[in-house]
């Protein structure tokens, strides 16, 4: 609903004049936001009146006999998503109104609302092709395609996205409108999302959203279904895509249904099978992917109200690298010294142990209704299970029990007034409320890692947008929030005692297990989050925008409570029940210029973050199975400082060229040394030939340049008792550049009325060895060889 | 119609909330018995009526703050041959679970790697598994000249097997590493 609200940037202001009779003109120009060109054919309504219009070849439409006073204009285009913009007339005016025009999708009567989140934050999208060229991989590997955002990754299939250095908790996935709780804590746990649920995926760099949250100390990551034009028509899509390296492929299906009254009905379903990936010199054994998900959509929209209700479900088996399940720091020190991984097995299908095997289910239900000289009014429920077992190495009758068995259910009420206001202020305030159970299922017969908890929150925000003067906008936005963990956890009496928690928890100890006690910590957070910025708009496309956000996140479960032997990672990793909040100031600038042939972006920004939590490598702690590294959560004053630069050239209509250079520094202000996990600085650079006649032929070659962070915390001095000495770890050095040619082909070919569009991707074509810094099992193997993927979508 | 819908999501909403008040346990979480900790080694070396034990105690498992506790009976005979058995304990569990029982069911999962130094000069296998692979739960261990000396015993779980009796060929992942400091006199 932004959507109109923004657009009204581009509005000519005519001088209003004073009358009391009904006889004003609008007239209005209605244009394609990619390419500006007219469009014709679009329906103008005034609603609540029989006033109607259509726009001519030249996009023009005329309205007469208005009267002084608001009205509401729907605006809608078969090919477009319908808008509604509000229109003060006091005179004769004139309105200019772009609609997004999707010419690859002419059959289809979905279309992507690529309405803008914030209006002063750093905020990208990801449209269909983007999606497309990474169908085969996951969300994580899509999002990179933004210049400024990276992964930590767990081998090449689980892929969590970074946003300008953070990541995690930090960053917080709105899918379908629902706030993920999929126990993102983990270093190894990616989104549960299914990239091909969504047809447009924004992305904000920073916690400028508050609407969704004030604790995106990173960046808000948004999806959004396709919206559906309310039409009578039935209509699908295909997909199938196959890639040499993993041996597989994946495929999707979507069915719509959609009806002139505006109730739509969409069902979807994906599946992935991938066996062993491979390096360019060995086989990475035990990588394989199993991957389900299916979703169903059935909602009514109009303009008075409507409602959707939503449910998906997805499942997911990934193996994680045999090699990297290590048993102790000398294995690790072995790893490290090694070239190769020291389990190499011919290529199979099969996952064997260490596997993740996760299923998220999600339910929504939600309303909408318009009152009459108040606003839109929208309240929905939502519901999630996340259900995560990780199998490990283990013999007996423990062959095949789960290590990890944690089920998060999570309940949220949210609901918001977008309050009708002049047509140069937009008012949003809204509030949520949550509840969260987590369930460490005793079964599994292995200390728990997290306990069992449950979590409280209740929030609320007001956003607000200010139309200063034409093609100029500030925003502000506050939001507040509580956050409650009611935690039950086992402490064995040595680690109590050696965290000194007895003078500051002694109370929280209700029983005692031989030498454990069972605590009931409850711990009470409130956040406060504001964010203010401003945005101004040339009429050659050059923009303009600054935004400061103060956040506020709490520590998440992991940082609480983390105590014990990390079995997939071989390490000991030690929380704190202290933990206070992370508290980010962040300040970002951004000049763009987007139209035109030369188009460019610079952003540079700060971020001052006080209590930042950090885990890191401490030490060792000494057990039968030899020494064990254990990392620790600490916290700090941290500091990123970071730029990001792209620039795209189109040279002559089929040449183009697209530059991009990514760079943040992270530095632990109180120790003076740079943080851990920030990524390495990024150059991209690509080349773009495209020869539209020919089936839409476009090719592409591109180049990823990875510098080496030489930036990283020091190593640690371990006990080795296979050596018998103190040792380095060499746990925090950094592999060294790279540099990763991919190629893509992309066409468009009819098929009967319908068409098939085919995409083939080569990455890595030079199928060089190379280890990232921030792959977390980069101590063990080499990252994934070249890849060739074919990729066929049907539209029907 | 209209307020139907809104009704329906209303109620749905209540009801969900009212089912999550009633539901809200107090309970205490169930108690996790780690059935695959170990907390004690026991190296028993025998010659003729001389017994040596060498024991490993870490209480608090791999994850407690505390290091095992070492505690060696006695020192080694020189110039002699004992045989070894190795007994692998979780203490924390009353009555103590014996591991050892679990790696002879798997002992083709499984095996010990030795290694000696100072006046702890050899160690030989005296078990195999079924493949006719050794498993080292038994083994001989020589002594030389009087001094101080090593003994290690590193326990690998699904190793290379066969292999050619270094830890870096076999691989796997290590259960035990344990490094005794005895004196031979």
């Amino acid at each position: 609903m932004k959507l109109h609200l923004t657009l009204s940037i581009l509005l000519v202001f005519n001088l209003w004049g004073w009358s009391q009779q009904c006889t004003h003109v609008l007239t209005g120009e209605i244009n394609d936001l990619h390419d500006h060109s007219p469009l014709q054919g679009a329906q103008i309504w005034v609603v609540g009146t029989t006033f109607k219009a259509t726009s001519d070849a030249q996009g023009k439409f005329l309205i007469q006999g208005l009267c002084t006073t608001t009205y509401e204009l729907e605006v809608s285009h078969p090919e477009c998503s319908t808008q509604f913009k509000t229109v003060r007339i006091s005179g004769d005016r004139s309105v200019q109104i772009t609609l997004e025009h999707h010419i690859e999708e002419l059959e289809e009567v979905l279309v992507t609302a690529k309405a803008s989140k914030t209006n002063s934050a750093a905020e990208y999208n990801l449209g269909q092709e983007s999606i497309e060229k990474h169908a085969g991989g996951s969300l994580g590997d899509a999002l990179k395609e933004i210049n400024g955002v990276s992964s930590l990754n767990t081998g090449g299939t689980i892929v969590k996205p970074i946003i300008n250095g953070l990541s995690g908790s930090r960053v917080l996935i709105m899918n379908q409108g629902v706030r993920m709780q999929d126990m993102e804590w983990g270093e190894e746990h990616a989104p549960n999302v299914d990239l091909n649920t969504a047809g447009n995926i924004a992305l904000i760099k920073g916690a400028g959203a508050l609407e969704y949250g004030g604790d995106a100390i990173g960046g808000v990551i948004i999806t959004e279904a396709k919206r559906v034009v309310p039409k009578d028509s039935l209509f699908g899509h295909i997909l199938l895509n196959g890639a040499t390296n993993g041996r597989g492929g994946n495929t999707s299906g979507g069915l719509t249904k959609s009806f002139s009254n505006g109730i739509y009905a969409h069902i979807q379903g994906s599946y992935k099978y991938m066996g062993d990936t491979e390096a360019p010199d060995y086989v990475l054994s035990n990588t394989g992917v199993r991957e389900g998900a299916f979703s169903f959509q059935l909602g009514k929209q109009g303009y008075k109200q409507g409602f959707e209700f939503y449910y998906s479900y997805f499942k997911t088996k990934i193996a994680i690298l045999k090699s990297a399940h290590i048993g102790n720091t000398d294995d690790l020190i072995d790893a490290i010294n090694n070239a190769e991984p020291n389990y190499i097995a011919p290529f199979t299908y099969d996952i064997g142990k260490p596997y993740q095997d996760v299923a998220h289910h999600l339910v929504k239900i939600n309303y909408y209704r318009r009152f009459e000289g108040l606003g839109k009014w929208f309240i929905q429920y939502d519901f999630q299970r996340n259900h995560r077992l990780e199998f490990d190495t283990r013999i007996g009758d423990n062959r095949d029990r789960p290590s990890i068995d944690l089920q998060l259910d999570t309940h949220t009420w949210r609901t918001y007034l977008q309050w009708k206001t002049s047509e140069n202020f937009a008012l949003k305030t809204g509030v949520n409320a949550g509840y969260q159970d987590n369930f460490a299922n005793p079964s599994t017969g292995v200390k728990r890692l997290i306990p069992d908890y449950n979590k409280y929150d209740f929030g609320f925000f007001a956003t607000s947008e200010y139309y200063w003067r034409p093609n100029t906008t500030v925003d502000a936005a506050f939001r507040y929030d509580f956050n409650r963990i009611d935690a039950k956890k086992f402490y064995s009496k040595s680690r109590w005692d050696e965290r000194g928690y007895q003078e500051d928890f002694g109370d929280d100890i209700i029983g005692e297990f031989g030498n454990r006690w069972l605590v009931n910590p409850v711990l009470d957070f409130h956040n406060f989050s504001f964010s203010t910025g401003l945005s101004h708009t040339w009429e050659d496309g050059k923009s303009f925008r600054f935004n400061y956000t103060l956040a506020q996140r709490a520590p998440n479960p992991s940082e609480l409570f983390s105590d014990g032997l990390h079995h997939s990672a071989a390490r000991i990793e030690l929380g704190d029940l202290r933990m206070q909040q992370e508290t980010s100031h962040k300040f970002g600038l951004s000049f763009a210029k987007e139209q035109g042939p030369f188009q460019y972006e610079l952003s540079p920004f700060v971020n001052l973050i006080d209590n930042f939590i950090l885990l890191e490598p401490t030490g060792t702690q000494l057990s039968l199975a030899g020494a064990f590294p254990v990392w620790t959560y600490r916290q700090t004053a941290a500091r990123l400082l970071g730029i990001d630069l792209s620039a795209s050239y189109d040279w002559t209509g089929q040449w183009q060229s697209k530059h991009a250079f990514s760079l943040v520094k992270g530095t632990d202000t109180d120790k003076n040394i740079p943080l851990i996990n920030i990524p390495p600085v990024r150059f991209n650079n690509g080349i773009i030939y495209q020869i539209p006649q020919w089936h839409g032929l476009q090719l592409e070659l591109d180049s990823a340049f990875v510098f080496e962070q030489n930036e990283t915390p020091p190593n640690i001095w371990v006990f080795s008792p296979d050596q018998q000495q103190d040792v380095e770890l060499k746990i925090n050095d950094a592999p060294g550049a790279y540099h990763l040619l991919g190629f893509g082909a992309r066409a468009t070919f009819p098929l009967g009325k319908r068409k098939i569009t085919a995409h083939l991707r080569v990455d890595n074509l030079l199928n060089n060895s190379y280890r990232d810094y921030l792959n977390r099992l980069r101590y063990f193997a080499d990252d994934m060889g070249r890849n060739t993927s074919l990729l066929i979508r049907y539209n029907f | 119609m209209k307020t139907s819908i809104f009704r329906k999501g209303l109620t749905i909403a209540a009801v969900a909330l009212l089912f999550q008040a009633c539901s809200s346990d107090d309970n205490a979480p169930g108690d996790v018995h780690d059935e695959e900790l170990i907390t004690t080694i026991t190296v028993t070396l025998t010659n003729g009526g001389n017994t040596i034990t060498l024991v490993s105690r870490d209480l608090d498992g791999p994850e407690g703050p505390n290091d095992p506790e070492i505690d060696i009976s006695g020192p080694l005979a020189t110039n002699t041959t004992y045989n070894g058995a190795i007994t692998l304990l979780n203490e924390a569990e009353n009555p103590a679970e014996n591991i050892t029982e679990e790696i002879e069911e798997e002992d083709e999962a499984h095996q010990f790697f030795f290694s000696t130094s100072g006046s702890v000069t050899g160690t030989g296998y005296s078990d195999q598994d079924g493949n006719g692979n050794p498993v080292g739960l038994s083994f001989t261990l020589e002594t030389g000249a009087a001094g101080n000396g090593t003994f290690g015993l590193v326990l690998r779980h699904e190793p290379k097997k066969p292999n050619d009796g270094t830890l870096a060929d076999a691989g796997g992942a290590t259960d035990i590493d344990q490094t005794f400091n005895v004196a031979v006199q």
